[in-house]
């Protein structure tokens, strides 16, 4: 994807103007975001890079509608989230959000299928097209033979898969993922950087939390986020995963 | 979401815990048993108590005499014989009333040819087995004639029949009591042990003619004994022993600030009393019964905090990924009612065993009140409801962030 084609030449679908969040009151209080302005368009690749504690994990919250902001607003697709109500956040998280976990946070005891299933059971969608919609973004992710295996039955990079058709299922338009490489080994991680790039490729915006530069290096912008500030937001030529993942040693296994 | 989606998800996640699930669940079983067996014996007790008293004659109304007192000490009922024969025929006479008939008793040694055996003896009139609502099984009751004639007939109860005749048939054999011989015409049908204990069928009955004078002391003109009424309907006692008490003490020529010389009992009374100590004892133990009912939900509700503490990050992706509130709060309540509904179901199995376990012991019949068993479980679902509803409650209410980051 080209750089030039950030920010404003497309509708943005997500909007922070002048955020903030502060935990705690008086002198205890901690600003975790001290106003943050962040546009992001439509297909972007957004990689979201800082230390712990420089607040990108309070901006992930804030974008996954799991927080709300003390001031600033956030739009999501045009929408006001502060105004909104739990439910119809929950509903956002559902339908235009997808999320990554670093531990996958897959239900234990529980088929692959029946994981993916889970966004579409609370998205109301009817019975018979549970399954078969389920199937086709586990076969999406490269899992269509592993339908009924269980979690503790696949490798970490098998159970990030399995993650990534449970955000997907529901055909949102954000997905964010949280260190979604961090448990991983390098092979395995440019495998599941690969498969973020295929979904970016096929329209999808997707912002990723990560604090390694090689990791970061397969989005066509990075943000740096510290003391709460964004200190840096820029767009890059963006390596491409596949190629990397032909270009490592054959792996002994 | 729909319901059944809702339940299929409970009961795979119940299922993931089946030893925590099975003993939570036992808490129930127990608690709704207790109630369904408790109210089934309780229920059973006062059927049964009912029976003996239908076995004395629903509608019985007993006149004794009054008590003798000289010198301030008081004899016990019927030591002063008030009662006359003339007032057996007035009473029988009362509108009120649908058979009157005297009771004589005394024990007695009676002898048959094989054995002997000591029994209760009473003269009677033909009157009396239509008060005591007692009929002959075999042979015939005596009639009006051998009253009027003083035969020397007896009937028979079922014990008797057995000690003294044992393997054969004793009608028209002769039985001695007290040294005189009497014909036995029939035998009264079993009636098995009584309210008290005793056993009823221990007796042999026998015109007042014959018993006067051979078996006891006889006295022309009072009435030593009881007089067995039977009043025209089982609603009716009471109107009954009104009119008795006013007819006797009019006859006795009472004055209006005298005590009856007489004592009218009624049995219905008596019947209702036992019937409603039952009743007593059978709520106590219901009540008791819903105590641990209550108890097991409290496990229910305890189970469910500890599932909703070790799922919290369950709880935080589920939300995550768009489930609403009130989803989590349905999830975990209807977890709570699936759990107290399969220990309310299990329990009425429970219940209704060990009620039959404990009817077959104490020889009552078993009544299972369908009313209970849908009391039962309407109550093990409440159980179900209000003890679910504060964990799912704290489920609902967890912060999406908190919950993903809990370990």
């Amino acid at each position: 994807m080209p750089a030039t084609a950030i920010a404003t030449a497309t509708h943005p679908v997500i909007e922070l103007h002048g955020v903030t969040r502060v935990y705690g009151e008086g002198e205890h209080a901690v600003h975790a975001l001290r106003g943050v302005d962040l546009a992001i368009g439509a297909r972007e690749f957004v990689a979201i890079m800082g230390a712990s504690g420089s607040g990108k994990s309070t901006l992930m919250n804030l974008l996954g509608c799991l927080d709300a902001p003390t001031a600033g607003r956030y739009l999501l697709d045009g929408e006001d989230v502060g105004t909104l109500s739990a439910d119809r956040k929950a509903d956002l998280r559902n339908r235009t959000l997808g999320f990554v976990f670093q531990n996958y946070s897959l239900l234990p005891r529980t088929t692959a299928l029946d994981n993916v299933a889970l966004p579409l059971l609370y998205a109301g969608v009817r019975r018979k097209d549970v399954r078969p919609r389920a199937r086709a973004a586990l076969e999406r992710v490269g899992l269509g033979s592993r339908l009924l295996h269980h979690p503790n039955q696949m490798s970490g990079g098998q159970q990030q898969r399995v993650a990534i058709a449970r955000a997907i299922v529901t055909r949102p338009s954000v997905i964010l993922a949280d260190e979604p490489t961090g448990n991983l080994d390098t092979r395995t991680s440019l495998e599941i950087m690969a498969l973020f790039q295929e979904l970016s490729a096929e329209g999808m915006t997707i912002v990723l939390v990560t604090h390694e530069h090689d990791i970061a290096a397969f989005a066509s912008r990075v943000v740096v986020v510290r003391d709460g500030r964004i200190a840096s937001d820029r767009p890059q030529v963006a390596a491409v995963a596949a190629t990397a993942l032909a270009a490592l040693p054959e792996s002994p296994s | 979401m729909n319901l059944l989606r809702t339940i299929a998800i409970a009961l795979t996640a119940l299922s993931r815990t089946k030893t925590r699930s099975l003993l939570t669940v036992l808490g129930v079983i127990i608690g709704v048993g207790a109630v369904i067996a408790m109210v089934a014996i309780g229920e059973g007790a006062k059927v049964r108590v009912a029976e003996q008293f239908e076995a004395m004659g629903q509608s019985t109304l007993i006149v004794t005499s009054g008590s003798t007192q000289s010198g301030g000490v008081r004899g016990g009922a019927g030591s002063r014989p008030t009662l006359t024969w003339a007032d057996l025929a007035a009473i029988a006479a009362l509108p009120e009333v649908a058979a009157a008939a005297p009771q004589l008793r005394t024990n007695a040694q009676a002898v048959s040819e094989a054995s002997n055996w000591q029994t209760q003896v009473n003269g009677t009139t033909p009157a009396w087995f239509a008060v005591r609502s007692w009929d002959v099984s075999t042979g015939a009751a005596f009639t009006d004639a051998d009253v009027a004639g003083a035969r020397k007939v007896a009937v028979l109860g079922q014990t008797v029949v057995d000690n003294l005749f044992p393997g054969s048939d004793p009608i028209g054999q002769t039985v001695r009591i007290a040294r005189t011989p009497f014909t036995v015409v029939g035998v009264l049908e079993k009636k098995g042990t009584s309210g008290f204990g005793q056993d009823n069928d221990d007796l042999i009955v026998v015109p007042t003619t014959a018993y006067a004078g051979k078996l006891a002391p006889s006295n022309a003109r009072f009435l030593t004994g009881q007089i067995m009424v039977m009043a025209t309907a089982r609603d009716r006692t009471a109107l009954a022993k009104a009119a008795i008490e006013e007819l006797l003490r009019g006859r006795h020529q009472l004055r209006a600030d005298a005590d009856d010389d007489f004592v009218v009992r009624d049995l219905t009374a008596v019947a209702k009393a036992r019937a409603a100590s039952t009743e007593t004892i059978t709520s106590l133990l219901a009540g008791v019964a819903l105590v641990s009912l209550l108890v097991g939900g409290i496990g229910i509700m305890n189970v469910m905090l500890v599932s909703v503490t070790e799922r919290t990050r369950e709880i935080g992706l589920r939300m995550a990924v768009g489930a609403r509130p009130h989803h989590i709060r349905q999830q975990f309540l209807i977890e709570a009612i699936v759990l107290s509904l399969a220990g309310g179901v299990v329990g009425i199995g429970a219940g209704v065993l060990a009620g039959k376990a404990m009817a077959a012991k104490f020889g009552f019949p078993l009544l299972v009140r369908p009313d209970i068993v849908a009391l039962a479980v309407g109550v093990a679902a409440g159980v179900g409801v209000i003890f679910g509803w504060y964990p799912a409650h704290r489920a609902a209410r967890l912060d999406p962030i908190v919950a993903l980051r809990h370990e």
